[in-house]
């Protein structure tokens, strides 16, 4: 009994955690490129090949 | 991430920065990307540039130093090709999808934490651990339910005030009930708390419905990206023959404008001074140019060819013809939404029938003698078991997994009512220029060229901005022709082009013979030598093969043509169908009604302006990417590239798509006759519930998901 006082608190923050992280990345626009966020891992910042794919 | 970043923060802080967006459909790979946000990063006066990969488009933050034409030349020699958008388009119908995918994002996480204390009851906890829990469950459910179940209730309300009832109905009672009763139960410390239910409920019909937003404003952001966003207008003259720009909407009947070769008429006049040809193509269907010299008429959306000439505005903004064919498709559209929903068409017979047996196991119960509390939990088991989860989830997922795979295959789905309306088709009627044809001339005999005649064509037809020129330049440059070296060429306004090539006069000029049908031509002369290479409005490459894949689908078509009627016969009878010619756009639409009143669900295939009410009064319709704004807009379904059997494709696609969706009907309603009998008997536990709506919507969706093949 006296863990669950503990970790009810905790199972409820954590899943709060993760709503406000989730509607903070909508307010922000983390989905607003899903294409262009998968690819831009292959630009160079060192300005060398362009990441061209095939 | 953003290597230019620095540049904003380190600048000093600049006055009126502006932001210009700009579709960039060129746009292929992660150097693209780089190559836009670094080259336009770099230059003075703008302060951020952003790409936005999924949409094509480029966000540029400058200051007042550059405007549009600037920064799409600066775009320019990046190697791309840019059109400004306006100034938020995608801002009403983003906020949409956001707004569900947030009630989306609640109730999931309302969902796992109720399943958490749920599982923990459901294998055994008793007593203060369980009324806790239980509690605990309440406080969740109740303002997840309120929020996230918002989209819904506004529905159901709405479709109530107007005396209809909609899918979100029965799902609004069920939800509102179930919640509401398991409240109760949980205050008197009772048995049943359906809370993981309701908000399961809820996340699974919110899934379908942020799955449908995503696929409407995807596809609604590929057109935009189509479309030419410039504001139509024109040069006008003063008395001291001074230019100024002015909008289209801010001509007035008595302005004289000048309007260069390649420009659009931004209203209907007189032409005044200068003899030139213009494209009628887009506005009555008819492809060869017609002459325009002094005291002809011009019509505001025709494309003027050959030379600038001056004309005396007779009418503008809403007074022109293409307004009054803007007015025909607002009111043949109007028909088109009253269209209900197969989603709604379902909810129709069911919600009664679900409300009835819920009100038939109360009543039933309290005759047996169960108490009034009692029949009450039953009845809103029988609620929660019927809820249409999977009825709900059955339609979007089936339209989304299909929109992905036509997307994939270049065909931009607007919405998904358009695909059952595709899925009923057997009639096809299909415009003539632009959309059996490519709506651009091709040459027809280039083999018959040697190698040398083919870059010496290529030389010149490449100086000159003639649509001729443009069209033969276009066509050698795909064949990998190399262009010779011409020297001293000039080009002669009517005349064509010439210059020297080793020492040799050559040019590009009149034909000499006359001309028969849609056929246009141009005489290449090297020295003495002449050959005239002729062009057409070639048919698309596989029309017929589509024509022929469309009758078996047992979609026999025609063509309807606002074209001449030998241009029409030519092409009629090359693909062996009915035609008419001389359509006036009304009688387009009296074509289609006339379909209609006889029973035929009509397919209409156009590109023009002249098809705008058409596609906006056929059952459904579908348009070329070079179509004009107005018929992209009025389509359900735009395709990119040149390939006519897109139209098929589009057909049994649909038609795949909504046998998958009366399959899911068919698991969603079985599945119901299986687990309706035990709620009425007072089986039905919490846990039951929950195990058996999660399956259902796992096999909906699985089902659907075998749609991903569909677009073949």
């Amino acid at each position: 009994m006296n863990g669950l006082l503990i970790l009810i608190p905790v199972a409820l923050t954590l899943g709060s955690a993760g709503l406000v992280a989730f509607l903070w990345a909508m307010g922000n626009g983390q989905f607003d490129d899903p294409d262009g966020a998968a690819i831009r891992i292959l630009i160079d910042d060192d300005g060398g090949d362009d990441g061209h794919i095939g | 991430m953003n290597t230019h970043m620095p540049i904003t923060r380190f600048a000093p802080e600049p006055k009126g920065l502006e932001d210009t967006r700009f579709s960039v459909p060129g746009m292929r790979c992660a150097g693209c990307i780089a190559k836009l946000e670094n080259g336009i990063g770099a230059i003075p006066g703008v302060a951020a540039a952003r790409v936005n990969f999924t949409a094509k488009q480029l966000a540029v933050s400058h200051d007042a130093r550059i405007d549009d034409r600037g920064l799409i030349s600066e775009i320019g020699k990046l190697g791309f090709q840019a059109q400004p958008l306006a100034a938020n388009p995608l801002g009403q119908d983003g906020e949409e999808r956001k707004r569900l995918t947030r009630a989306l994002g609640v109730s999931a996480f309302g969902m796992m934490n109720i399943m958490l204390l749920s599982v923990a009851i459901w294998s055994g906890a008793v007593g203060v651990t369980r009324e806790m829990f239980e509690l605990i469950s309440a406080l969740i459910a109740v303002p997840v339910v309120a929020y996230s179940g918002r989209p819904f209730f506004a529905s159901a309300a709405m479709a109530l005030r107007y005396r209809h009832t909609n899918m979100d109905v029965p799902i609004s009672i069920g939800v509102l009930l179930a919640t509401g009763m398991s409240l109760f139960e949980t205050l008197k410390g009772g048995r049943d708390a359906y809370f993981e239910g309701s908000v399961m409920l809820l996340f699974f019909l919110l899934a379908g419905r942020v799955l449908d937003a995503m696929m409407r404003d995807r596809a609604r952001a590929g057109i935009e990206a189509l479309l030419r966003q410039q504001a139509p207008g024109a040069m006008v003259l003063d008395a001291n023959g001074a230019t100024q720009w002015k909008k289209a909407t801010d001509l007035h009947p008595g302005d004289r404008i000048l309007v260069a070769a390649g420009e659009n008429f931004a209203a209907d006049g007189m032409v005044e001074q200068g003899h030139s040809q213009c494209d009628l193509s887009l506005i009555n269907g008819e492809s060869a140019p017609q002459k325009c010299d002094i005291g002809d008429v011009v019509l505001a959306g025709a494309v003027n060819l050959s030379a600038p000439i001056v004309v005396r505005v007779t009418a503008a903004g809403s007074n022109t013809v293409i307004a009054d064919i803007a007015r025909l498709m607002d009111e043949a559209g109007q028909s088109r939404s009253r269209y209900v929903r197969i989603a709604d068409r379902a909810a129709k017979l069911y919600a009664p029938a679900v409300h009835a047996l819920a009100a038939l196991a109360f009543a039933g119960w309290m005759i047996a003698g169960a108490g009034w509390h009692q029949s009450l939990t039953i009845a809103t088991a029988v609620l929660i078991i019927t809820c249409p989860c999977a009825l709900g989830l059955a339609v979007p997922v089936s339209q989304v997994v299909a929109a992905a795979a036509l997307m994939k295959r270049g065909i931009l789905v607007k919405d998904g009512s358009a695909l059952e309306r595709f899925a009923e088709l057997d009639r096809a009627l299909f415009d003539k220029t632009g959309t059996l044809t490519l709506g651009r001339m091709t040459p027809l005999d280039l083999d018959a060229l040697s190698a040398e005649q083919c870059s010496v064509a290529l030389a010149l037809a490449q100086a000159s901005r003639h649509p001729i020129s443009r069209a033969l330049h276009h066509a050698l440059a795909a064949r990998g022709v190399s262009p010779a070296s011409v020297e001293a060429m000039i080009e002669e306004k009517g005349a064509g082009v010439h210059g020297i090539w080793q020492n040799i006069r050559v040019s590009l000029g009149r034909p000499g013979g006359a001309l028969s049908g849609s056929e246009a031509a141009t005489r290449l002369s090297i020295g003495e030598a002449h050959v005239d290479i002729r062009l057409s409005d070639s048919l698309r490459p596989d029309a017929a093969a589509a024509i022929a894949r469309l009758d078996a689908l047992g979609v026999p078509a025609a063509i309807i043509s606002g074209d001449r009627t030998e241009a029409v016969d030519e092409v009629a009878s090359a693909l062996g169908l009915g035609a008419r010619a001389q359509a006036l756009p009304q009688d387009k639409i009296s074509e289609i009604r006339a379909l209609q009143a006889e029973g035929h669900k009509v397919l209409m295939v156009g590109d023009g302006l002249n098809d705008g009410p058409a596609l906006a009064a056929a059952t459904a319709s579908m348009a070329p990417s070079s179509a004009t704004d107005m018929g992209q807009q009025a389509a359900d379904a735009v395709f990119t590239g040149d390939s006519l059997l897109a139209v098929p494709i589009m057909v049994s696609a649909a038609r795949r798509t909504m046998a998958v969706v009366r399959q899911n009907f068919a698991l969603a309603v079985g599945y119901n006759i299986l687990a309706v009998p035990l709620a009425l008997a007072g089986m039905v536990t919490p846990l039951v519930a929950a195990i058996a709506m999660s399956t259902s919507s796992v096999l909906v969706i699985a089902n659907a998901i075998r749609l991903t093949s569909a677009a073949r």
